[in-house]
């Protein structure tokens, strides 16, 4: 077997398409978790309210959606959704940058499912209780909501969130099945050029790795610095 | 999409077989089976190393963990393809590739199953059962492990669905599980792609779905909640 040869992995155009993938992969994170947070909240509050329809609803989105892999997700809206648009959409849509596109929905919509139900657990946790004796105390529904018990809430559902985030960046990878050029993509792709296996391989892992460990170390922070305190 | 049906039912649940390989929905069941089947005793092995009072077994198998567990599956399959032919010396096809990928990494997670059903088990038994003799492996083997595996039942079941899912990564190295035979039908058909990958979809959600009712049933059945691992 050949040495490890950094070189590549520290100057030049194979480094520079390993960081061009890994920016895109951060990138396809951060975009996919703006936009599922509000979904995932506005499903939540389907799952937690009093009409038996909108409970449906919510239980129908999460169900539906966890339990068919992201891969089948990313082929669906990759090679069969946008067969459904009018053909002037289309058009449009595929002067863009298609696979970009279907990999963010992709993601979203999945990553919305998991969140979902964390943020209906959190705010589950907090005991009745809070709500009747803040009530009792004088405050309005409103008020109740914000000083008692959404305050609580947060602090339960911060940390599950926070490791989806980190589901959701290893989660990226699968776009690389359309063609997505992110860490995965570019990785394969400098190793198919150089034959230089491990070290395509290892920076890969090595950047993956680096946000997962931030990631999780943000977690256990935030549980030190916030703790649960209601139970 | 009868017609669909009606055309490629055969070719979608068992590929080419049994004029060539197996492929197709039976192959992605045959891999996940396989993959949590092989992977149990292996999770089995770390889970309880990573719980072991030895820092030599328990430090190595506590990074193994956090690194797995810290990169995607698509980065272990890609090692595996790479390293496998490099160990075994020959071209290791793709259905061996993404067996060993699955069982390291499902492993890896059992192990957290496993680790979290032994520590909810009361520390009184591990006591009782050292003081009427038992050494510590005894106490695990006959009085630890039997009361934790039953409260793991519905978490394994929740990780044979995750299984199946992660079979679908398959499709990336060219293994024609159920997803890959239904881009090949797509691409047969051409002019339909909402309806086969749909039908692809409807597929998996019956499959997983059905599963983890049992997981549910089985949950209520024994009184546990499932241990909550943030799930794929």
């Amino acid at each position: 077997m050949l040495s490890f040869d950094f070189s590549l992995l520290l100057s030049g155009q194979y480094h520079d398409a390993l960081v061009a993938g890994f920016v895109l992969s951060l990138q396809l994170t951060a975009v996919t978790l703006v936009l599922a947070v509000p979904l995932a909240t506005a499903v939540a509050m389907l799952r937690l309210s009093p009409s038996r329809l909108l409970r449906a609803i919510g239980v129908s989105y999460v169900e539906a959606i966890r339990n068919v892999p992201l891969l089948a997700h990313m082929l669906f809206w990759y090679f069969g959704a946008p067969e459904m648009l009018p053909e002037a959409l289309k058009q449009r849509l595929y002067a863009t940058n298609i696979e970009a596109i279907s990999a963010v929905v992709a993601l979203t919509l999945y990553t919305a499912a998991y969140m979902a139900e964390d943020i209906r657990s959190g705010i589950r946790a907090v005991p009745p209780g809070q709500m009747e004796a803040s009530r009792a105390l004088g405050l309005g529904f409103l008020q109740a909501m914000q000083l008692v018990i959404l305050p609580q809430a947060v602090r339960v559902t911060i940390p599950p969130l926070i490791s989806q985030t980190l589901n959701l960046w290893k989660n990226t990878s699968i776009a690389t099945v359309i063609g997505v050029a992110e860490m995965m993509y570019r990785a394969a792709q400098v190793e198919s050029a150089t034959f230089r296996s491990v070290e395509a391989f290892a920076f890969a892992t090595a950047a993956y790795l680096t946000i997962s460990l931030t990631i999780t170390g943000l977690a256990s922070w935030y549980q030190h610095r916030y703790p649960v305190r209601s139970r | 999409m009868i017609e669909l049906i009606h055309t490629y039912w055969l070719y979608f649940l068992i590929g080419q077989y049994p004029n060539g390989p197996l492929g197709g929905l039976a192959l992605t069941l045959l891999l996940a089976s396989l993959g949590l089947l092989l992977a149990f005793p292996l999770g089995l092995l770390l889970g309880l190393a990573r719980i072991s009072e030895h820092r030599a077994l328990r430090w190595p198998v506590t990074a193994l963990v956090f690194v797995v567990r810290g990169i995607p599956l698509l980065m272990v399959v890609f090692w595996a393809y790479f390293f496998l032919p490099a160990v075994t010396g020959h071209k290791t096809d793709q259905f061996t590739t993404m067996l060993v990928a699955l069982v390291v990494f499902d492993g890896v997670y059992i192990a957290e199953i496993v680790r979290a059903g032994v520590r909810g088990i009361p520390t009184g038994q591990m006591e009782a059962a050292r003081s009427l003799g038992f050494g510590r492996f005894g106490a695990l083997r006959y009085v630890i492990l039997p009361q934790a595996l039953r409260h793991m039942l519905p978490s394994l079941v929740n990780q044979f669905v995750s299984t199946i899912k992660e079979t679908s990564l398959g499709y990336i190295i060219g293994l024609t599980e159920v997803a890959f035979i239904t881009t090949q039908i797509n691409t047969q058909v051409f002019t339909k792609p909402v309806q086969v990958y749909a039908a692809l979809a409807i597929t998996y959600f019956v499959l997983c779905f059905g599963l983890s009712r049992v997981a549910y049933a089985m949950e209520r059945r024994l009184g546990t909640a499932a241990v909550p691992l943030s799930r794929r």
